[in-house]
């Protein structure tokens, strides 16, 4: 089975690299952007069968490495 | 007087601190591979710049995790004196040992120059040989050096004299166009919990002689090893 991981900064937490690149969508043209939040997507393939367990493995993950909870949330998603 | 340096895959201002560490100890430090989790005891443990691991996932994120590191994490918690610069103060934040983050430069670019930096208090191992509010210059080289952390931490920080160095004019005034990457609070060195561990994003060994340009740095690497020799 897969894991998909999305690790976004918090909230609170200044995204200079999203606000460049709203900036580039604007000098594009393209309007409405209202705002731009860069993060990190993981794609984690897992043996086994049990997804529950599987979520738990990949949420330890995610607090020992992947994201770093000062300033990032991560989610989630076990594909079959 | 022993010191080790760690050494990762991407570290690349070890032989900096070597050199700066064996001129004034009168014996080159012990260069610890990444992968050694069992090294000699020592007095000091420097973890240097660059960019471990090729700055993967996060700056530091992996060297945080790496078998020689959860042996100095475990060695600072017994009180062993770890300075981690630039990349090291990065991996001594992902460790845990030092609150905080490094986040991207607020102006997204590299910077590499020389700064002036505020020495904030002299109550340590690492800033006994500067004077209090003494103005000193240092080369930084980063892009990920903007300092961040909570409101509760940066308060918490303060109210303990943890902050060793703030980014600063030549008059030694802070504000925004001093500050080379944004960091809270114009932070650029912070002590840990125990006084022990330092972590800085400007570089000492590289203005510790003056064949380099200045010698601002020495100081910090004088007292280091006069106190521990002691």
């Amino acid at each position: 089975m897969k894991a998909r991981v999305h690790v976004t900064l918090k909230a609170a937490v200044l995204d200079p690299q999203g606000k460049a690149v709203q900036h580039a969508l604007e000098a594009l043209g393209f309007q409405g952007v209202m705002g731009v939040r860069q993060g990190k997507y993981l794609e984690i393939e897992l043996d086994g069968g049990d997804s529950a367990k599987a979520r738990a493995d990949v949420e330890a993950m995610c607090k020992a490495l992947l994201a770093n909870t000062v300033i990032e949330n991560y989610a989630i998603e076990i594909v079959e | 007087m022993k010191a080790a340096v760690i050494v990762f895959p991407g570290s690349n201002c070890d032989r900096d601190v070597q050199v700066a560490l064996a001129e004034r100890v009168g014996a080159p430090p012990l260069m610890v591979w990444h992968g050694d989790s069992d090294f000699p005891a020592v007095d000091l443990i420097v973890v240097p710049g660059g960019f471990s691991y090729g700055d993967y996932l996060r700056s530091g994120a992996m060297a945080a995790h790496s078998p020689v590191m959860r042996a100095v994490v475990a060695r600072a918690k017994k009180g062993v004196p770890v300075l981690g610069i630039c990349n090291g103060f990065q991996i001594l934040t992902e460790t845990g040992l030092l609150p905080g983050v490094m986040m991207r430069n607020a102006a997204l670019k590299f910077v590499c120059r020389d700064v002036f930096l505020r020495v904030e208090n002299t109550d340590s191992l690492f800033t006994r040989h500067y004077r209090p509010s003494q103005v000193i210059r240092l080369p930084v080289a980063h892009k990920d050096g903007n300092y961040f952390a909570d409101e509760k931490t940066l308060k918490r920080l303060a109210d303990e004299d943890r902050i060793a160095f703030r980014y600063c004019d030549a008059a030694g005034s802070s504000d925004a166009a001093a500050n080379p990457n944004g960091s809270l609070d114009d932070i650029a060195g912070i002590l840990g919990t125990g006084r022990n561990v330092l972590g800085m994003m400007p570089h000492p060994e590289r203005l510790a002689d003056p064949l380099l340009g200045g010698t601002d740095g020495r100081p910090l690497f004088d007292g280091l090893i006069e106190a521990l020799a002691a």
